[in-house]
């Protein structure tokens, strides 16, 4: 059995990891509030964005533009969010499992990195990183999603990769959070919400003409949808810290009621030795 | 549902609902040139250009300074999609005039070609930034 020495120094340095945990928890739980309010007012601008791409396709089924065909080489981008811190659980690594379980050929892969645990991870397996803007996940931006996907996009227009991805964690709500891995182009809208477009807009016009208008909104609705994937990850990440740091927490609990119980059997042990053998001995003198 | 003359409008950034409301005269500018909506206006979508957008209604009047994105007006609604959206309060001008001066040298000093389009647009965005605090 254990000493009563060790048994108390253990559970002193697990009640101090249980403050720690505890203390990330509740930053986690704060920062998580103010991560979901701006997820949620996002929302709108990302709603608006994705029907009028709806209904502009809709109008304009025929038109044969690059943002809609894809080219003709098989090598992707990918846009993978993740944090830069670790602790938060399989966030991260459920975001990585997206790439590294699909079907898709290690050098046909350009990653776009934000976040430096996704990067490093995937960096470690052999993919190429193409870029990394980890710092941006401190505090995302409208502005830095455009910076992304200006370079995105040039790289598509350039001919070097023939279609994007991106992969990020959905916020679902405060428990539960799913990976997801989206196409961003060519862009492929559900038929259902297609065809209700057509539907509804039947005479909309567009000025400049379809073509150019898709010119110009499509990379804005990419950039809307980094936008949205980046400040969605933010409140995922939070969201999987406070949970991963509220399971540790009640870990360390266990572990210490278990090891207070030990503490305690181990002093009774030691008071009835010591009684055990004063007895002894008196009666060896008496 | 506005009644009379008057039709909804909705502002919408990404980091906000900028401004939600009805007016009876929307002026804004688009890549074509400026552009008034009345109500019942035919069903347009059109691209944004950097521009001040006023907002009439009745004897009052807003104007925002508008930079980049898009429109879709229906008869009863006009919803703007801007990347960024500011009131003339929220506009620091003096960063504005710095903007507007740094533009001007570049484009003075002509470097290639890229740098000389974003300098245009620069120097554009502090224009309308000044003009939309001053008025």
């Amino acid at each position: 059995m254990a000493s009563m020495r060790d048994i108390k120094r253990r559970k002193s340095s697990i009640s101090s990891t249980q403050q720690i945990t505890n203390a990330m928890k509740l930053v986690s739980t704060v920062k998580l509030q103010k991560a979901k309010a701006r997820a949620e007012q996002t929302n709108p601008y990302f709603n608006y964005m994705y029907h009028t791409v709806c209904s502009m396709l809709s109008k304009s089924q025929n038109i044969n533009h690059p943002y809609l065909t894809g080219k003709d080489t098989s090598k992707k981008a990918v846009v993978v969010i993740t944090s830069n811190r670790g602790l938060a659980g399989g966030y991260n690594s459920n975001v990585v499992k997206l790439i590294t379980e699909s079907d898709w050929k290690k050098e046909d892969v350009d990653i776009y990195a934000v976040g430096g645990k996704g990067a490093d991870a995937l960096n470690h397996r052999g993919y190429h990183i193409a870029q990394n803007a980890s710092d941006v996940m401190e505090d995302p931006t409208y502005p830095d999603a455009m910076a992304l996907c200006e370079q995105v996009l040039k790289s598509f227009a350039d001919g070097e990769v023939g279609e994007i991805y991106l992969a990020y964690t959905h916020f679902k709500n405060t428990v539960s959070q799913e990976p997801k891995l989206i196409k961003l182009l060519p862009v492929e809208i559900d038929e259902a919400d297609l065809q209700e477009d057509s539907q509804n807009h039947i005479l909309m016009n567009f000025e400049p003409n379809e073509e150019e208008a898709l010119d110009a909104i499509i990379p804005k609705y990419v950039t809307s949808l980094f936008y949205g994937a980046l400040v969605e990850a933010v409140a995922s990440e939070n969201g999987a810290r406070m949970q991963a740091m509220d399971s540790a927490t009640s870990n360390a609990e266990e572990m210490i009621s278990d090891l207070t119980l030990k503490y305690n059997r181990a002093r009774q042990g030691s008071i009835t030795q010591e009684l055990t053998e004063i007895i002894a001995g008196a009666n060896a003198i008496g | 549902m506005a009644d009379g003359n008057k039709f909804d409008v909705e502002i919408i950034t990404p980091d906000r609902i900028f401004f939600k409301g009805e007016s009876d005269f929307l002026e804004f500018t688009t890549s074509e040139g400026d552009i008034g909506i009345y109500k019942n206006h035919i069903p347009l979508t059109t691209v944004l250009a950097p521009g001040a957008v006023t907002i009439h209604n009745g004897d009052d009047s807003k104007v925002a300074a508008v930079h980049a994105g898009f429109a879709e007006i229906l008869g009863e609604k006009v919803t703007l999609l801007a990347e960024v959206a500011e009131w003339p309060d929220e506009i620091d001008v003096k960063r504005a005039e710095e903007a507007k001066e740094r533009a001007e040298r570049r484009i003075q000093e002509k470097s290639d070609d890229l740098d000389l389009r974003r300098a245009e647009v620069a120097l554009r965005k502090a224009l309308i930034r000044m003009d939309v605090a001053n008025k």
